[in-house]
């Protein structure tokens, strides 16, 4: 085959070849819940795909141009070159709406891959030595994906991006001192400012992709390098790795899992509409759409905006706006712990052993304790980003709803994290698994036509 | 000792006296309550008074001037009455209640014979609007509804929570008359826009828009009823990666 004989091509010239022998047999996970980091990757390269597809049409100008494409309630108005051409991008172009769409849905799947893959890693506690960096990595690259998604749903100049930049740009004034000079550095003067768009979208198609490109580098490089872990079982030690070959098995695998990533999202791209972006309208400073949420990885945010009490104070004889705790304060401490979690977990549980199996939650009920009670602080921060959509889909009112999630966020997460420790620690101890399988008869006929049965003992299900 | 009792005639007079002065008294009240216009009642009108006495009276006052469980209609005009009928808000079944949008209780002609009973009861308030959405300007009404209306409705007329506890609600079960009406009267704690805010021309560009949108605006395929990114994240997570998870949870190693 091509592959064998540019291998072995290779390996004449290249000195013995042990270098890719040894890398084409090396071991790769087989576990299904290994492979959520593996999407994310996939979505990634189907972003810069169809992301470099747009850069072809998209214009970064807010200059001025009348609209005079086929999509008749703009027609005649007044919008940006960047609104422009991306109405044109969706009515015009060839391919270009579902080229959009899938660019939009593979972002969003990114970012939930991203999420999924963070719980796996965290539940399971393959972050604790020796892969701190990789853990590290990893959380930077959430955040990298987190800029790229707001910078990118900000380039169409709509109602709803224009919105959401307000309130960036609100967050970095209210940061005391520095805030009102870090605002006008970043969006080159009082919002909404002419330089801002290009500004963003170099950030968006240039910068930020080649952070997140480094990022998956040196992330794929150190599980390279330091290999994964693995759930005991027969034939597993902490010194030993298992898994399939890079190739064939795995290779052949992962180029499947990547069309399967892509065909799912360019199937939602083709079939659902996402952005809809000329219903919003071209963005104007005195007005606000509703439903005005982001996307949800930022709905977290969004959250804490929205149920964070009115509070001022006063400090050093400055203001503190009421922005500061919500959008800059708390948003920061959450990175700073989430990025240091391992050395965090290594100091109060005083295991500062090297680990290469990977642990099931129940094994460690305090650290599964605490991330069911990040999970639930996070859902429920997200359900607040959305309390105006939710309040009218229940139909109950919105200050009501507000009440009840201000309780949920506080209460919730603490009741989920007892509950979660409670039953962890039981089912450590008690080592059997919740859900047994239930014991079955069999009945077998003779020849002489009587019937004997045959019980088969309940066990633990598989 | 007992009072002597009085002639039989006395107590038949005094009988007459009382009764006769108790029809003057119904005959003074239902004088004071006479429709305004001192005309007769056409037939309709006579139809819509007996529907107003049976199902509005109660809360509105048989003068319709509003009593503890309901506003009076002074100046709420034929557009209020028709849009609350139409859209079934009014009879209100208990008055705590948001008025919302309901099967209406009336015939169109009921309604049509209430609207002219409560002209003459109650007169004055906004006209039905004439309205004539075909002339309509599609992008004029595009840009007035996106500044007039969107941040209550939503960018897509799907509805949406304001503030003060209401709901804005979804502009897609609206005719274009109701639509018209409630931009003239502003039922609840909507604004109403007057002809000066307005022109006849604005409001049949915003019902051309709303029209439109109806039938059009779908472009990308599946709408997820309009509420952006909150459907869109539910739809990527549970959906897109739901699938994903599916593929590699059946095709990958379980221990
Ligand atoms: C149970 C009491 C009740 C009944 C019965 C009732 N209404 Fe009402 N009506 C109300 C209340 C309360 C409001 C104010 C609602 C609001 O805006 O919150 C109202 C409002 C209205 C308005 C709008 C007034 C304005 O100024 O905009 C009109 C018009 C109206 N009612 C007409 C009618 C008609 C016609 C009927 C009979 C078919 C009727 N109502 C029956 C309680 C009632
Ligand atoms: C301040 C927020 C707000 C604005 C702005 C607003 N509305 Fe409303 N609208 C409401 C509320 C609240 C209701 C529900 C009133 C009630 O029934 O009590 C409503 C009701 C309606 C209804 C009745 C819907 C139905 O199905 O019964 C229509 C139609 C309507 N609005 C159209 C418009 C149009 C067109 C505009 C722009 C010109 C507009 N609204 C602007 C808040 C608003």
């Amino acid at each position: 085959m091509i592959v064998e004989r540019v291998v072995r091509g290779l390996d004449e010239r290249l000195d013995g070849g042990s270098f890719l022998r040894r890398n084409l047999t090396k071991v790769f996970p087989d576990h299904w819940s290994f492979m959520l980091g593996e999407i994310a990757l996939y979505a990634f390269a189907l972003l810069v795909l169809t992301g470099i597809f747009l850069t072809f049409f998209f214009q970064a100008s807010p200059e001025p141009v009348v609209y005079d494409g086929p999509y008749a309630p703009m027609r005649g108005r007044t919008v940006s070159a960047a609104y422009d051409s991306v109405l044109r991008l969706s009515f015009e172009v060839r391919a270009g709406l579902v080229m959009r769409q899938t660019h939009h849905w593979a972002a969003l799947l990114f970012m939930a891959a991203v999420v999924a893959h963070l719980l796996r890693v965290f539940f399971t506690g393959a972050f604790r030595k020796p892969r701190e960096l990789t853990w590290v990595l990893g959380v930077l690259l959430l955040f990298a994906g987190i800029g790229a998604g707001f910078t990118g749903y900000s380039l169409p100049d709509d109602l709803l991006s224009g919105t959401g930049l307000r309130i960036i740009y609100s967050g970095v004034l209210s940061i005391p001192v520095v805030g009102a000079w870090a605002a006008f550095l970043f969006f080159g003067g009082e919002f909404p400012a002419h330089a801002l768009l290009s500004r963003l979208y170099v950030l968006h198609v240039l910068l930020i992709p080649l952070v997140i490109a480094g990022l998956i580098g040196a992330h794929l490089a150190l599980v390279w390098r330091q290999t994964h872990t693995q759930f005991p079982g027969p034939g597993r030690t902490e010194d030993t790795v298992t898994g399939i070959p890079v190739w064939p098995r795995f290779a052949l695998k992962a180029l499947g899992l990547m069309f399967v990533t892509w065909g799912v999202a360019a199937g939602l791209g083709g079939l659902v509409q996402i952005n809809p972006v000329w219903l919003y309208g071209p963005f104007v400073p005195y007005s606000a759409p509703s439903p005005a949420q982001p996307d949800f990885y930022a709905g977290w945010l969004e959250g804490l905006l929205r149920l964070w009490p009115n509070w001022e104070f006063h400090l050093f004889g400055r203001t503190i706006g009421t922005l500061f705790l919500p959008a800059v304060v708390v948003p920061g401490v959450i990175t700073f712990v989430l990025a240091l979690w391992p050395w965090i977990e290594e100091r109060v549980s005083g295991d500062h052993a090297a680990h290469h199996f990977a642990q099931r939650p129940r094994e460690a009920p305090v650290r599964s304790g605490i991330g069911a009670a990040g999970v639930a602080f996070f859902t429920v921060l997200m359900l607040a980003g959305s309390n105006d959509v939710l309040a009218a889909f229940l139909s109950v009112e919105v200050d009501t709803l507000n009440g009840v999630l201000t309780a949920a966020v506080v209460v919730l997460p603490i009741a989920c994290g007892l509950v979660t420790y409670r039953i962890c620690r039981d089912l450590r101890d008690g080592g059997g698994h919740p859900i047994a399988r239930p014991g079955r008869a069999r009945v077998r006929r003779t020849a002489a036509g009587a019937f004997e049965v045959e019980h088969e003992p309940g066990g633990p299900a598989r | 000792m007992s009072a002597p009792r009085r002639p039989r005639e006395a107590r038949l007079l005094a009988r007459l006296v009382r009764g006769g002065l108790l029809l003057a008294l119904l005959g003074q009240l239902a004088w004071s309550f006479r429709p305004s216009s001192s005309q007769a009642l056409t037939a309709d009108e006579s139809l819509g008074r007996e529907l107003y006495l049976a199902s509005c009276s109660t809360c509105h006052g048989i003068d319709g001037a509003g009593t503890e469980l309901g506003p009076s209609l002074r100046g709420a005009g034929p557009a209020a009455v028709h849009f609350v009928l139409s859209t079934g808000r009014m009879p209100l079944a208990n008055p705590g209640d948001q008025p919302v949008r309901q099967a209406p209780a009336f015939s169109e002609r009921e309604i049509a014979a209430l609207v002219a009973y409560v002209r003459r009861l109650a007169p004055g308030g906004p006209e039905i609007p004439t309205i004539d959405p075909a002339t309509g300007d599609l992008a004029r009404g595009a840009q007035l509804y996106l500044d007039s209306c969107a941040a209550c409705h939503g960018a897509g007329a799907s509805g949406d929570s304001i503030g003060g506890g209401r709901i804005a609600p979804a502009l897609d079960r609206a005719t274009p008359l109701e639509i018209a009406e409630a931009v003239r009267i502003g039922p609840g704690t909507m604004p109403a826009f007057g002809e000066r805010g307005l022109s006849p021309a604005d409001l049949d560009a915003i019902l051309a828009y709303l029209l439109w949108l109806r039938e059009n605006g779908s472009r990308g395929g599946l709408q997820l009823g309009r509420v952006g990114a909150v459907a869109e994240g539910l739809v990527a997570i549970v959906v897109g990666l739901g699938l994903i998870v599916l593929v590699i949870r059946l095709t990958g190693a379980r221990a």
